[in-house]
């Protein structure tokens, strides 16, 4: 994999800074006025060019951290600092480098499809550039539907619509929030493509989810949040590496009673009935040669002269560290 | 300045009313030929003349301004609140503009589609009335003026407003009566003592006032203090704005 820290430094001239982050979330609190506590003392640093995916079950906070970075909710403590600007003081030089995809499908109605792009476009403050709305509504296929009134499209049109709208000028970091959510597989796939294409390009990405096979596939870092508090923040890879476990199990031919002694450093879990023996490992185990291997176990097994008539093995995915990650959350 | 953010504001919702042009401008248009048909040609011609003023054309500030003020309210108040009521207010709030390029894209629409409105009420009465205006320069420094202050309240309105039944609220129930009640039908001393220091109280008064003055050369009220009150409500208005953006009122949790 290559190094996302690294890439597209190039494009931090624009922030004067000469660290790799484009986002630092620092101490970031939010109580809403009902007394809901949604954001409990959030820190984060997210990294220039990378792909960032918050991770989170329904009610976590996600929305409510991406809100309050682009200036839609005021935050009750902590701060944020985006290309080295603060996301109140210096409000104008760090939201236009943020293009924001919300979470809900709010378009305007009666706009025609060109019209509200190039509407965002001057909002945040740049001059007109039809070549690059246009580019912006090709790789969208929205191409042919630019004249269209908004409110005859379709919900996944209209999704399209309001990413043109977040690109249209030119951001340096995009928020996808649950940009999966009640989309066709079509325009996930597309999606994913430009994502890339725009990583590429030296654009970051901050995507929510709660599907979290688009996190295990898109994802260079996984942050996981539960509860308003931000649990953990891992390079995919590592996370997976580091949490992720192997199960083998052994279906025995003859029931055990016990577990005989010799096979005691594995810490195999028997049945309840005796059948059958599950063995858990660490995947960074793999490879170490303490004899604790799956070859170790096997050869052990027949050594004990214990006989099995079938065995398979289960990898958790990025969902079973999650669930479990959460579970353990306070 | 964010200028392009003020065009494209300004741009957008320009738009809007081109869209709407036959509602936005032809039931004005109409209910004020309705009422020179009425209070003009059927009664006015049995009402004595007002300050030396045909009852007709005695009638014509009032009622541009009655049409001004609940235009221009219920225009600026609807551009805010429809996007907050659809959600698509987060653009704008997400967006690197400041509350004034925000107030002044929206207001300043706002204002140009009620002060045009406005030009065309008197292109029509002078259909029904001769008029001869003696100021002209304060016939339009007043429409856009009132046009602006009262975009501005309307602005104000739209984001306190939390349903549509609020937003048309004010208009219906507090600004027609006082135009009715403001001296655009009469003078004020056609009212007894008590009722025209009651009037005094009625800022509408002094906008009527004003605007009859830019006329015909006299008024109620004297011209001076009929600008200063339109200028104070300005204030007032702007003082609210900037302390809803700040607070971030009914705009940001
Ligand atoms: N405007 C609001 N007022 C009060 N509570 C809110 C508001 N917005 C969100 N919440 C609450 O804050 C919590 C976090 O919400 P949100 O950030 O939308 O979560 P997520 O996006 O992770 O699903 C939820 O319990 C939600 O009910
Ligand atoms: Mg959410």
């Amino acid at each position: 994999m290559s190094a996302p820290a690294t890439r597209d430094s190039f494009k931090s001239d624009s922030s004067g800074s000469p660290s790799t982050s484009v986002i630092t979330v620092s101490g970031l609190g939010k109580t809403y006025a009902t007394g809901h506590v949604a954001l409990k003392d959030v820190s984060l640093d997210i990294r220039r060019g990378e792909i960032f995916a918050l991770l989170g079950p329904n009610g976590a906070g996600k929305t409510t951290l991406i809100s309050i970075i682009c200036g839609l909710v005021n935050a009750t403590a902590g701060k944020v600092e985006v290309a080295g600007y603060d996301i109140v003081a210096d409000y104008r030089a760090a939201r236009s480098r943020i293009g924001l995809v919300p979470q809900e499908l709010t378009t305007d109605s009666f706009e025609s499809v060109w019209a509200t792009v190039s509407f965002s476009r001057g909002l945040f403050g740049r001059k007109a550039n039809p070549a690059h709305i246009e580019k912006v509504l090709r790789s969208l296929s929205l191409w042919d539907k630019k004249d269209a009134r908004i409110m005859t499209l379709s919900g996944g049109m209209k999704r399209r619509v309001l990413i043109a709208k977040a690109l249209s000028h030119e951001p340096e970091v995009l928020f996808l929030d649950e940009p999966s959510a009640g989309v066709d597989v079509e325009l996930r796939r597309d999606m994913w493509r430009l994502v890339r294409e725009l990583r590429d390009e030296g654009v970051t990405i901050i995507l929510t989810t709660h599907y979290l096979e688009e996190a295990e596939e898109m994802a260079d870092r996984v942050g996981v949040i539960a509860k308003g508090e931000l649990i953990l923040v891992e390079e995919k890879a590592t996370l997976m590496r580091k949490l992720g476990k192997k199960q083998l199990t052994v279906e025995l031919t003859v029931p055990l009673s016990a577990l005989p002694q010799a096979l005691a450093d594995f810490g195999l879990a028997l049945s309840g009935d005796g059948t059958r023996l599950t063995y858990t490992y660490a995947t960074n185990r793999e490879g170490d040669d303490d004899g604790l291997s799956i070859a170790g176990l096997l050869a052990a097994l027949s050594s004990e002269g214990i006989a099995f008539k079938d065995l398979h093995t289960e990898q958790s995915s990025l969902e079973d560290i999650f669930v479990s990650l959460v579970r353990r959350a306070p | 300045m964010n200028l392009q953010a003020i065009r494209a504001i300004y741009g957008f919702e320009m738009n809007r009313t081109r869209r709407t042009l036959g509602q936005s401008v032809v039931s004005p248009v109409l209910s004020t030929s309705l009422y020179f048909v009425v209070f003009g040609s059927a009664i006015g011609p049995r009402m004595a003349e007002v300050g030396g003023v045909p009852y007709g054309a005695f009638i014509v500030p009032g009622l541009m301004m009655l049409t001004l003020l609940t235009q221009s309210i219920s225009n600026a108040a609807f551009a805010i609140y429809f996007p907050r009521f659809t959600g698509t207010i987060y653009e704008l709030l997400s967006a690197p503009v400041s509350p004034f390029e925000i107030v002044a894209g929206y207001v300043g629409a706002a204002a140009t589609k009620s002060t045009v409105l406005g030009i065309i009420i008197l292109a029509t009465a002078s259909l029904f009335v001769p008029l001869e205006i003696r100021h002209p320069f304060w016939v339009l420094g007043f429409l856009v003026l009132t046009a602006v202050t009262f975009s501005l309240f309307g602005f104000i309105i739209g984001i306190w407003a939390d349903g549509f039944e609020r937003l048309q609220l004010i208009p219906m129930l507090v600004i027609t009566p006082l135009t009715f009640l403001g001296g655009t039908f009469y003078s004020l001393d056609m009212l007894p003592p008590v009722w025209r220091t009651v009037t005094l109280f009625n800022p509408v008064v002094y906008l009527v006032s004003g605007f009859r003055w830019s006329f015909f050369g006299h008024s109620d009220v004297r011209v001076e203090v009929s600008f200063a009150m339109t200028l104070a409500f300005l204030a007032v208005c702007l003082f609210t704005v900037r302390w809803m953006f700040r607070t971030g009122y009914r705009l940001k949790s």
